[in-house]
């Protein structure tokens, strides 16, 4: 069996990536139920702390994901990059744009609204 | 000249050569490609939801009013905690797969095998976990009014917190029945009625004034649901058109329709993709047990399928963070 000695087991890695997954995890949840004042109704960059928060945390997620569990760590870096480099571009670009245009609806929208009767 | 015939082919190469464009099987780079593709069409729905929720940032639902439900834990006020517990179900059954692949590097066919497994019954018990998720969004907590112009208005006791419609509502002698195929048309179908028909509702209200109404916009000082005093409450209530109970994609006691709309999509279109994981994880499973990678020299497929499986969870990650957190 050469095949199994070119490949270490990588178990205690995985358990670790789980480890940090979870610890993440329970943080967002214990963030998201206790909802501390000065991070929930203060305001950062056009939206809560709290909410800058949970999206460092998300993507700090998807990190270990990509990385450890699937593995992009091994990969080539022109697979790496063709994958992740696409992706983060256009998605930066897709989210930046719509969310422009949804805070403009607002603004055109919000007062028109009626909410007395 | 001659044709390159491939001396050493073991199955994962491209045709016609050893050399592999970026280092990888034509299979995985051909998985990570799709995976590509189908990121930024949950991009593309996050992003639209994104717009939503930002065009009617002042009336939003909040999902902590909305997903408080916990198994075995009736009335109880337990948000977050369920759509947690489906988090971890999920990064568990990723830390399973991924553990099958490391066993399939040491042609560990026994151990594939039993992480398989555990992979499939972890995102079994996540279906059943968003379709009871589901069920509990149906069929709604408190019932509320929909306004002529479809805005919605809950009921709040004296302290501020939502009440049920069955907590106050007397009903009166019903003059609407519901409609079934032998009381009339019988090729005429109604869906089903609400527990109670505006007109009680109005009434009981009247008659409580320890109660008053909620609207869905949200004071940008407390980021709380506006409440109004019973006195005022009478000029919504005049524009009241119908009772709503639980949430479908034509109505929602929560609040917005569109919340309704983005939640079964996103979910639904995210649960379709558990739901095809789990079978193609079952298809590979049975190769595993019958010996097909074993004889083929490597794991890979087993590798493939975990791309997808971990792509599902990475997903649900964005998903959990969009519609419960943020």
């Amino acid at each position: 069996m050469t095949h199994a000695q070119e490949h270490n087991s990588h178990t205690k890695l995985i358990w670790k990536v789980f480890a940090i997954l979870s610890v993440i995890t329970i943080v967002e949840v214990a963030l998201g139920i206790i909802k501390p004042d000065a991070l929930y109704l203060t305001k950062i960059l056009g939206t809560s702390p709290l909410n800058i928060i949970f999206l460092i945390l998300t993507v700090v997620k998807a990190y270990y994901i990509t990385w450890f569990f699937m593995h992009m760590a091994d990969e080539k870096k022109s697979l790496r990059r063709a994958v992740v480099w696409t992706s983060v571009f256009l998605i930066i670009f897709l989210a930046t744009l719509l969310l422009i245009e949804g805070s403009y609806l607002n603004d055109i929208l919000g007062p028109l609204t009626k909410w007395n009767y | 000249m001659e044709v390159t015939i491939p001396t050493e082919n073991n199955g994962t190469s491209w045709k016609g050569g050893n050399e592999k464009p970026l280092g990888a099987s034509y299979g995985k780079m051909m998985m990570w490609f799709f995976i590509l593709s189908d990121a930024l069409t949950f991009s593309g729905f996050l992003g639209a939801y994104g717009l939503m929720r930002f065009k009617f940032h002042e009336s939003w639902p909040i999902a902590d009013e909305v997903f408080t439900h916990f198994p075995f834990l009736h009335g109880l006020h337990a948000p977050m905690y369920y759509v947690a517990l489906m988090t971890f179900i999920l990064i568990f059954s990723s830390v399973t797969m991924v553990l099958a692949v490391d066993a399939g590097h040491q042609m560990n066919k026994k151990k594939v095998t039993f992480y398989m497994l555990l992979t499939i019954i972890g995102g079994a018990i996540f279906l059943g976990s968003q379709a009871w998720e589901w069920k509990n969004f149906i069929a709604g907590t408190y019932g509320a009014v929909k306004l002529n112009d479809g805005k919605i208005i809950q009921f709040v006791d004296a302290t501020g917190e939502q009440i049920t419609l069955e907590s106050f509502v007397k009903p009166l002698t019903s003059e609407r029945t519901q409609h079934t195929a032998n009381k009339g048309l019988w090729f005429v179908k109604e869906a089903e009625l609400p527990p109670f028909t505006l007109n009680e509702v109005v009434e009981s209200f009247k008659a409580n004034p320890g109660i008053s109404i909620r609207t869905e916009f949200i004071n940008p000082e407390t980021k709380a649901k506006t409440i109004i005093p019973h006195n005022d409450a009478m000029g919504f209530l005049n524009e009241a058109k119908s009772v709503v109970k639980g949430a479908n994609l034509r109505e929602n006691e929560y609040g917005k329709t569109l919340f309704a709309n983005f939640f079964f999509f996103i979910t639904g279109f995210h649960g379709f993709h558990v739901l095809s994981g789990v079978i193609i994880n079952i298809i590979i499973f049975f190769n595993v047990i019958i010996g097909t990678y074993e004889r083929r020299g490597h794991y890979e497929m087993v590798e493939k399928v975990g791309l997808y499986w971990h792509f599902v969870d990475l997903v649900w990650v964005f998903v959990f963070t969009f519609f419960y957190l943020v």
